[in-house]
Order: structure tokens, then C-alpha cells, then sequence
């Protein structure tokens, strides 16, 4: 058993009150041969600045510090492409550093942008993340991918990454979801509301209308995992500007941006899941311990923690994230979240991790019907919709601009414009792409509070994002 | 006529000897969906790396011995006193001091089962194991952590006892060289060139 120490397990805390102001996002697709990655990058820069009804260069003048997220030098086959960015983006000359998380890397950099502002360095930051995965072939992106995995204890066996993640995936499949048919179709039911949300949103590359038996049917990757269960790959390019109170106001004063509290915590956990130890399960604020006491019992195999099953850093990310803002239940207290669905299944896993669903009952949330935009069973309004996006399924898993695509995902929703930005039909005409003709407005109404989720591979680095409508805090001090 | 990227230590120095890269052609990419205009080019490349294992040579080196390594924490006050770690860990994740490296062959033949297992069709480029991939996490008694590794003969089953296998002969003197197989397996059909 390892144990924590009072001060790591302090509760994190911001100097003054962070703001995001607006968000910017390019198109997403498999391949986009006919556009540099700074092409990109201005795209959704352009698009955050029209969000506040600014010109880029009005907006440019208040940005003090850059954070850059790209992932994989060797993708792009550019060592130290965030200089590039940088320039083509005319911010000289301001200081900037890129930051890189495995599949974290786009919450990482929000968590650096707002720790900037937070500590008085800056008073707005510009955050930007891209990645580019279209210009190698598939499985030299699997070997390169592989190469975020130990180079000498794992990355031999295969050369593919997907691997290392699914030995956890079978684990949590054989004890809490206890092999059973209608678990795996629960996964699939994951996979379907993806693509299908993905549908109404103009940035995804993956929509697609498709049946639990269509997913059932698609070819075996890793069994129980079928290629339809799987996250995108995906290029482009996502930012948002964060900021104190004084220049969220002054830069939102002719925009329907509301600026929006922001806060962003980390965690992290062996690189090597084969490295990870036994510990107490670190309790969210809606758990007790004697709850799990019987976990093992419930399910075979279900007491070692975090052992295969859970991510660790996951939950600590959400341990300082819902203690630093007041939240007690996250289905109650926020109205709208994204989470990193690399895949249906470590979805459901990141349920249990963040306590949208107690460890071992993840697939409630989807069963209940909580975690859709309408429930299916209901037809009312889903209690805490997740991925309206279309998630890293549906809509794209651009390493670095993931977890920022989440984050402007969330925030259209606290603004109320999710509609506006989303049904926009030159949008749709501008990347190609046929707005269908059942669109249906995702805004989830009356928005107040929402959470991303941003993860790396097994688990290694994991970020909680929490946006709240300056007027709605749980806790005043926050 | 190109010859091997081959490296030896000596007087402290790497000695570099053959062809550690190849130079070819760059290519142009163009558009067949709009005249040919040029799009880009493609940037080939081929190169040799050199790593150190470090601390770490002596378990790579065992195992083409057929021995399987890892280490344990001695410090008398560090809370994970006693410790076996598999991976091997050249020095304690709590206290930071200098592991005892301990032979776990034997612990490893009488107590290794499989905690958990995927097999995987698919692979990345570079790949050479033979496919489906079957890879398992190992369990062993009194280890503080589960090994990553595949097995080499079998289907895998949760639970299921495995004992370690060592590529003995040509080894590749890579983790690849540490494989396992049921436990019941008996020596004559482990494939060429794994031994126990
Ligand atoms: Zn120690």
C-alpha cells in the first residue's frame, strides 16, 4: 500500500479569480493535405477573436504569455514546432513554451495557461494546441504512438499502444462489467451516440448514423474492443484566451461571451501501468469509504486499487479540481461535461474516476439515459449530458487540441451558443460538409457549471477543467 | 555496399563503425483531384539509434541467460522496505535509494499467473512479433507490481499459471527475450530458441 501526504493532497489553490473569455477551433479531419498546421492554427485563432467580435490583431495587443500543446514532434517531423506557430502567428515577442502530456497535452496547456494568469504573471494568455497525424501511414503513426510508451519495456512488444491500454480494458471488462453481453452493448451504445452527436457538429470528421449491431459488427481490434469502439485520429487545431477579471470584461464588453470562471488541476500515474501499487481509494466529496469495503465482493477482482481498472490520476484529478471549486456531486453540479473517450470503455471507467457513477457502476450512467442530451428513456433532458461534441469517437483526437476542443465544446454551451456556432451553414459549406437535414439543437439549456476531461494513453497524465458562470460558484472564494 | 550501424564502448566513448543512415530521394506529392499541382514532398529517412540501458543492462543481459531479474528496496526506513519490484527499478520509487538486485526465476516459475491479457491483431510498423499479439500482465507472489510481457504459447486466461520463458539462443538482448507459456508446457514444444 502507498499512501499520500497531507501536502500532496493539498487542496490546490488559484491567487486571484481566472477567466476564460473565448475559444477558437479549426475544422478536424482524418488528413488536410492542402493546409499547413500554422494555416490551422490561425483558423482557430481567427475564430476566437470573431467569437468576441474582435479582429485577430485587436485581440493579439492583450495576449502576455503563449502555451503551446502539440504532442508528437516526430508527427509533424518538427522539433521545436511551437516556435513555428508562434511566429506565423506574429506574437513576438512574447515568452512561450510547449507543453506536451500524451493525450493530456491539450488540458495541460489550459493548466498552464490559467496557473499563468492565476499567479498575476500574466493578465491573458493565449493556449493553443494542434496536432497533425495525417502524414505518416497508419501503423508508422502506431509506431510513433508507441513511442510515448517505455521504449524499453513495452514499445517492442507490437510497436502499438492501443495494446498497453487494453489489457486494462479486458480487466475492467472481466471484473466490473463481468464479460456480459449487455455490457459490451452498453459500450457500444457509447459509440453510437458519439458518432451520432457528431452528426450536428460541423468540426467532427466522424459522424456517422450507425446501430448497436453495426458497432457489434465492425472488425475486431482487441476483443472485447471492435474498430467502431476506438477514438479518431485526427488533424487540427483548438485555442482558448484565458484571462484576470479586469481583461475578461474589457475583451467580452461587445461580444455575447459571457467570461467564464475557469480552473484546471492535474494528476498523474505510472507511465508503465505495470508499475502501479496498491493504495486506498483517495475519496471524491459524494463518497464514503465503507461504501467500497465490499467492492471486492461485488466484484472478483475488484479490490486491488487502482489496479487495472481505474485511473488514478483521473481521480486525483477531480480530488483537487471538485474540492477547489466546491463541487460535491458532480451529476448535480454540473450540467454539461466532455470526457476523453479514447475509448467506449475507459468512458465508462472515467465515470467511475471522477464520481459521476460510484467505482464499479460506471455503466449506470449510460443505461439510466443520464448521459444524453434527451434522454431515451425519458424524453426529458439527460440529468448531465456528456461528449455532446461526438467526443475523441465522433468528433476528433488531435492530440494536442483535444482537451481544448472540449473546453470550447463546454463553454458554447454556458455562453448559449452552441446553436449559433454548431448550426452556422456557412460553416458546414466552408469545410465541406452537408449539414444534415435533422440537425438538432444539443445546447443544453440553462447551463451553468460543466467539467473536460482530458487523459493521456494509460493514464499517465490526466487534467479536470471546470468552467462555472461567474454568477452561479459553489463556493465563493473559489 | 552498406554495411550495419555497429557500436562498441570503449575508453569510456561510443566507437561508432558502418552506416548509421541512408540517404534516399525526396518525392513530390501532388494532387490528382486538381491537375497535379504540387502539394508536398515526402522526406525519407533511416537511422540507427544508440541507447544505454544503464542500470538496467544487467536484467537484459539475464535474461539470455535465462534468469529473470528484479530489485528490491533494502532501506530499512523507507516505507516500501522489502519491496520486490518487477519491472526492475534501479532505485526505489519512495526513497530514491540504490535497489538490491534479487533473481526471481524461481519465485517467478512457482507463483506467476495472469492478471489480466489482450490479444491483438493489430501492430505498428517495426512490429516482429507473430500476430495476434498475446499480451499479458504477470502477477507474481510477494512483487509489488504486475510484468508486462506476452505469451508465447497458448490462449491466455485471467488467472491462469504461466512460468517465464528465455530466448536463449540469438537473443535479441530486448524484453522481447522474456516470454512466458503455461505452466504445464513441457520443454520439447517451446518454440525455437526459447529455453527455460
Ligand atoms: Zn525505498
Amino acid at each position: 500500500m502507498i499512501k499520500f501526504s497531507d501536502q500532496q493532497l493539498k487542496t490546490p489553490k488559484f491567487m486571484r479569480p481566472v477567466y476564460l473569455v473565448t475559444a477558437g477551433q479549426s475544422k478536424y479531419d482524418r488528413a488536410i493535405p492542402h493546409k499547413r498546421t500554422e494555416e490551422l492554427c490561425i483558423d482557430a485563432f481567427k475564430m476566437a477573436a470573431e467569437l468576441l467580435d474582435l479582429t485577430p490583431a485587436e485581440l493579439k495587443r492583450y495576449i502576455h504569455t503563449c502555451y503551446y500543446g502539440h504532442f508528437a514532434d516526430h508527427f509533424g517531423d518538427q522539433l521545436l514546432g511551437e516556435a513555428v506557430i508562434h511566429d506565423r502567428l506574429g506574437l513576438d515577442p512574447l515568452g512561450n513554451v510547449g507543453i506536451k502530456s500524451g493525450g493530456a497535452t491539450g488540458g495541460s496547456t489550459l493548466w498552464e495557461a490559467a496557473k499563468a494568469v492565476a499567479s498575476g504573471y500574466s493578465d491573458c494568455v493565449l493556449a493553443m494546441g494542434w496536432e497533425r497525424m495525417d502524414e505518416v501511414p497508419t501503423d508508422e503513426g502506431n509506431f510513433l504512438i508507441a513511442s510515448a510508451a517505455d521504449r524499453d519495456w513495452e514499445s517492442p512488444m507490437g510497436q502499438i499502444y492501443t495494446g498497453y491500454y487494453a489489457v486494462m480494458a479486458q480487466k475492467y471488462w472481466q471484473v466490473f462489467g463481468k464479460a456480459e453481453a449487455s455490457f459490451r452493448r452498453t459500450l457500444a451504445e457509447i459509440s453510437v451516440k458519439h458518432h451520432g452527436y457528431a452528426r450536428f457538429n460541423p468540426f467532427a470528421h466522424g459522424a456517422m448514423k450507425i446501430t448497436v449491431d453495426d458497432v457489434l459488427m465492425s472488425p475486431m481490434v482487441a476483443d472485447p474492443l471492435r474498430a467502431l469502439d476506438a477514438c479518431l485520429m485526427s488533424v487540427g487545431a483548438a485555442c482558448a484566451i484565458i484571462c484576470d477579471e479586469p481583461t475578461a470584461m474589457e475583451l467580452s464588453k461587445n461580444s455575447k461571451n459571457k467570461p467564464l470562471r475557469i480552473w484546471v488541476t492535474a494528476g498523474s500515474h505510472t507511465l508503465r501501468p505495470a508499475d502501479r501499487r496498491n493504495m486506498a481509494i483517495p475519496l471524491l466529496p459524494n463518497e464514503t469509504a465503507s461504501q467500497y469495503k465490499n467492492l471486492g465482493k461485488e466484484f472478483p477482482g475488484g479490490d486491488r486499487y487502482p489496479g487495472f481498472t481505474g485511473f488514478l490520476a483521473a481521480r486525483v484529478a477531480a480530488y483537487y479540481g471538485y474540492r477547489m471549486t466546491g463541487v460535491v456531486d458532480p451529476t448535480e453540479d454540473f450540467d454539461v461535461i466532455e470526457l476523453h473517450d479514447a475509448f467506449t470503455i475507459s468512458d465508462v471507467q472515467t465515470y467511475e474516476d471522477i464520481g459521476v457513477r460510484p467505482y464499479g457502476h460506471g455503466r449506470d450512467y449510460v443505461e439510466s439515459g443520464d448521459c444524453y442530451h434527451t434522454n431515451p428513456h425519458t424524453g426529458k433532458p439527460g440529468k448531465l449530458p456528456s461528449n455532446l461534441s461526438g467526443g475523441l469517437i465522433g468528433c476528433m483526437h488531435a492530440v494536442g487540441a483535444s482537451g481544448i476542443m472540449q473546453v470550447f465544446e463546454i463553454a458554447t454551451h454556458l455562453w448559449g451558443r452552441w446553436a449559433e456556432i454548431h448550426g452556422d451553414k456557412n460553416r458546414w459549406q466552408e469545410f465541406g460538409r452537408t449539414k444534415p437535414a435533422d440537425w438538432t439543437d444539443l445546447q443544453v439549456k440553462g447551463a451553468k457549471r460543466a467539467l473536460s476531461v482530458s487523459h493521456a494513453g494509460v493514464g499517465s497524465h490526466v487534467t479536470a477543467t471546470i468552467l462555472m458562470d461567474p454568477d452561479h460558484l459553489l463556493k465563493k472564494d473559489a | 555496399m552498406s554495411q550495419y550501424g555497429q557500436v562498441q564502448v570503449k575508453n569510456n566513448r561510443y566507437k561508432f563503425r558502418g552506416d548509421f543512415h541512408r540517404l534516399e530521394q525526396h518525392m513530390p506529392i501532388r494532387d490528382a483531384d486538381n491537375g497535379w499541382k504540387l502539394v508536398g514532398v515526402t522526406k525519407p529517412r533511416d537511422m540507427t539509434y544508440v541507447h544505454s540501458y544503464g542500470g538496467e543492462a544487467v536484467f537484459f543481459e539475464s535474461l539470455s541467460q535465462g534468469k529473470l531479474l528484479a530489485t528490491k528496496c533494502e532501506n530499512p526506513d523507507c516505507e516500501a522496505n522489502g519491496s520486490v519490484f518487477q519491472p526492475f527499478r534501479i532505485y526505489c520509487p519512495d526513497c530514491l535509494s540504490k535497489c538490491a538486485v534479487v533473481d526471481m526465476t524461481e519465485r517467478a516459475e512457482k507463483t506467476a499467473q495472469i492478471h489480466t491479457y489482450m490479444v491483438c491483431t493489430r501492430s505498428g510498423a517495426f512490429n516482429v512479433l507473430d500476430k495476434p499479439i498475446r499480451f499479458i500482465n504477470v502477477e507474481f507472489e510477494n512483487v509489488s507490481t504486475i510484468l508486462f510481457s506476452y505469451l508465447l504459447v497458448g490462449e491466455p486466461v485471467i488467472g491462469m499459471r504461466v512460468r517465464p520463458v528465455f530466448k536463449v539462443f540469438n537473443p535479441t538482448y530486448t524484453i522481447l527475450d522474456l516470454s512466458w507459456v503455461p505452466a504445464d508446457t513441457p520443454a520439447e514444444s517451446l518454440p525455437e530458441g526459447f529455453a527455460f
